[in-house]
């Protein structure tokens, strides 16, 4: 259907080369009808991402920024403008080309976890390669990579209900990487998690980006957001700022300070 | 995703509300037992019918006097006095497709054996009868054409008359009185039970020559029935034209103008009784099969259920990239897989019930292969029917809707 970016290449993340642009969007406009009502969610975005970059989308709530990351994770299309995910005009494509470039190049992580309950964490991982139609073996070995990446290879057949929050986060990255994505967009992943469990979700998240992996991050947290390397800061449906972070946070430097809670 | 795993997951589901799933399954399983049952019943009393009229004999052909049938009240008494023993004589020598004919009249009477008596019936006719009606003896032979020209006082006696009167002596060579006059017993018959068809006890008989019945009990020359062996169960209804024919010449009967006598076709008596038992099956098979639409609802209704409580798993697995077909397919196949097991523990049930409830009523088992066969295929169909909006709705969900549905 479309070429894969996944090459044959062990580590799920490297292999790439930065200052390529990944994907770009120009003049985003995005129109709800609620009732009578037009809501105007989007009032031309323009913004290009390159290879390599870590992104943190900020801004309140009816911003914009939610619109921006489903229309991004092709969970919606645009009313107008371009979005090209790879060079691909993603407006062109039907919903079964879009259910696959939400399945091989965009990973998702939720606030929520939005794991399956009564099924294990590797069966949680496995999921995408069952809809990217992969051998059997091919799906085991891919999902037990995914869980070592993020630390739970011990964990494989936890249920979702015997983990922690923060290792119930941790599968659901496995799972966004599984398939080997172009990008991983998270929404709100430290939402539902204490203070040092979200450092060590960020930890994960920047050894993957210092490997090479795209991260595009929807927080309200600032200092969340400062575990990026740039900040794009929405309000009434524009880009309000768009600038590098001068001195991010490194979270395996931070967590070294925390003390660690026992219960 | 492909076939396997689609059921895997499928599979798993039903089995995580499994109070649920066999609930659902019950409306299958009663519908699809109810189809099979009331099918193997109804196709066992067929049997059983076709099986009671072949005892009446080999391809034979009933005539009967008077107004047997048509004006229904007017039967009775042999109203007409017009068929003849001539008129027998005659169809056996010239109607090509009967090979043998005898005929018969009919009388009640009391028998007497030393202290017991019994009410039954008396026929007299002629040997023939017994070759015709393909009924053998227990003991004894029958009586001879001899004894039909001399109206001799010989009788051949049924089962039910035997058990009633010699429970435990020999009744070959006894003296008994038919009426006021005595008879030698000269044989015993074979037990032929119960006839549906005629609805009387085909053993609650005693046969005499026809003459002895005619000359010294009802005193009347003309004959109340004959029964007719045609040559082969095909030629049944050409011998049924030859004799009607004949019969009209013989009586004189102008065109236009009603029989004096009826010609019954056994094997119109087997039809008529088959396409009643068929249509008992429909009726039966229609009940079942309404239940089995009821049990679709059921499985439709829960699907739907089904759907909204799993919607934000619905919303996950279209996040990470399954197409609206995966969707469907997952959702269709849960439903097909209730349906079919449904199906398949019904078959098992219906097989079962129809087991009992031949052998309590006596009937051959009629389990037919092909009901079963329609029966699975009916509930797959029945799987992917009530299925299918379930599973259009689920893949049809807004995932960003459904990622945020609590």
């Amino acid at each position: 259907m479309m070429e894969t970016s996944v090459d044959a290449v062990a580590s799920p993340v490297s292999g790439r080369h930065a200052n390529e642009s990944v994907l770009r969007v120009e003049e985003l406009h995005k129109y709800y009808q609620m009732g009578d009502n037009k809501v105007h969610a989007l009032r031309g975005v323009n913004v290009e991402i390159n290879r390599g970059e870590f992104v943190a989308i900020m801004g309140a709530s009816g911003s914009g920024k939610s619109t921006f990351m489903n229309i991004l994770g092709c969970l919606d299309k645009p009313s107008a403008g371009r979005y090209l995910l790879e060079g691909i005009d993603v407006a062109g494509l039907d919903k079964t080309q879009l259910a696959g470039i939400r399945n091989r190049k965009i990973g998702f992580v939720f606030q929520g976890f939005n794991l399956l309950s009564r099924t294990t964490a590797l069966e949680n991982t496995e999921l995408p390669t069952l809809y990217a139609r992969l051998d059997k073996e091919e799906r085991r070995a891919r999902a037990l990579e995914s869980l070592r990446l993020v630390g739970l290879a011990e964990r494989t057949d936890h249920f979702p209900s015997q983990l922690s929050g923060g290792q119930q986060q941790r599968v659901a990255i496995a799972r966004a990487l599984v398939n080997r994505p172009s990008i991983l967009l998270a929404d709100e992943p430290t939402g539902n998690l204490d203070s040092r469990t979200s450092v060590e979700v960020m930890e994960i998240f920047q050894t993957l980006n210092d490997q090479g992996l795209t991260i595009i991050l929807v927080t309200h947290e600032t200092d969340i957001a400062n575990f990026a390397r740039r900040s794009i800061v929405f309000r009434d449906g524009t880009i309000r700022r768009d600038e590098m972070i001068p001195r991010r946070s490194v979270a395996a430097e931070l967590i070294k300070t925390m003390p660690t809670l026992e219960d | 995703m492909d076939l396997l795993s689609t059921l895997q997951i499928a599979l798993r589901a039903l089995l995580r509300n499994k109070m649920r799933s066999i609930l659902t399954m019950l409306g299958i399983i009663i519908g699809v037992g109810a189809v099979i049952a009331m099918i193997g019943i109804g196709q066992g009393a067929d049997q059983t019918v076709q099986k009671q009229i072949a005892t009446l004999g080999s391809n034979m052909l009933f005539i009967s006097s008077g107004s047997a049938t048509g004006g229904g009240l007017r039967m009775g008494n042999g109203s007409t006095k017009t068929l003849l023993e001539a008129d027998i004589v005659a169809i056996t020598r010239e109607c090509p497709a009967v090979v043998a004919a005898a005929p018969g009249v009919q009388t009640s009477a009391q028998i007497v054996y030393e202290g017991d008596n019994w009410g039954t019936r008396v026929v007299g006719t002629t040997p023939e009868y017994f070759d015709i009606r393909t009924w053998d003896f227990a003991s004894g032979t029958s009586f001879t054409r001899d004894d039909v020209t001399n109206a001799a006082n010989v009788a051949v006696i049924g089962e039910t008359v035997r058990k009633n009167l010699f429970p435990s002596t020999e009744a070959v060579g006894k003296k008994i009185r038919i009426g006021n006059l005595p008879f030698l017993v000269v044989g015993v018959l074979i037990a032929k039970g119960q006839s549906a068809a005629l609805s009387e006890d085909q053993d609650d008989t005693i046969i005499a020559p026809l003459t002895t019945v005619q000359k010294k009990m009802t005193g009347q020359p003309w004959l109340r029935f004959a029964m007719v062996s045609a040559s082969s169960r095909s030629s049944s209804y050409v011998a049924q034209q030859q004799i009607k024919a004949l019969l009209r010449d013989r009586h004189r009967i102008r065109a236009g103008q009603p029989d004096d006598f009826a010609v019954r076709n056994l094997a119109d008596i087997a039809d008529v009784a088959s396409e009643a038992s068929k249509v008992m099956t429909v009726l039966l098979g229609s009940i079942g099969g309404v239940s089995l639409f009821v049990g679709g609802l059921g499985i439709m209704n829960i699907m739907l259920v089904s759907v909204t409580e799993r919607t934000r798993e619905i919303g996950i697995r279209i996040a990470i990239g399954a197409t609206e077909g995966d969707v469907q397919k997952q959702f269709l196949l849960e439903a097909i897989a209730i349906s079919l097991l449904g199906g398949v523990i019904g078959i098992l049930t219906g097989v079962g019930a129809s087991f009992i409830i031949s052998s309590t009523a006596g009937w051959p088992i009629a389990v037919s292969t092909t009901a079963i066969l329609i029966a699975a295929l009916v509930s797959i169909a029945i799987g992917i029917f009530f299925g299918y909006y379930p599973a259009q709705k689920a893949a049809r969900l807004d995932p960003i809707e459904a990622l945020r549905y609590e």
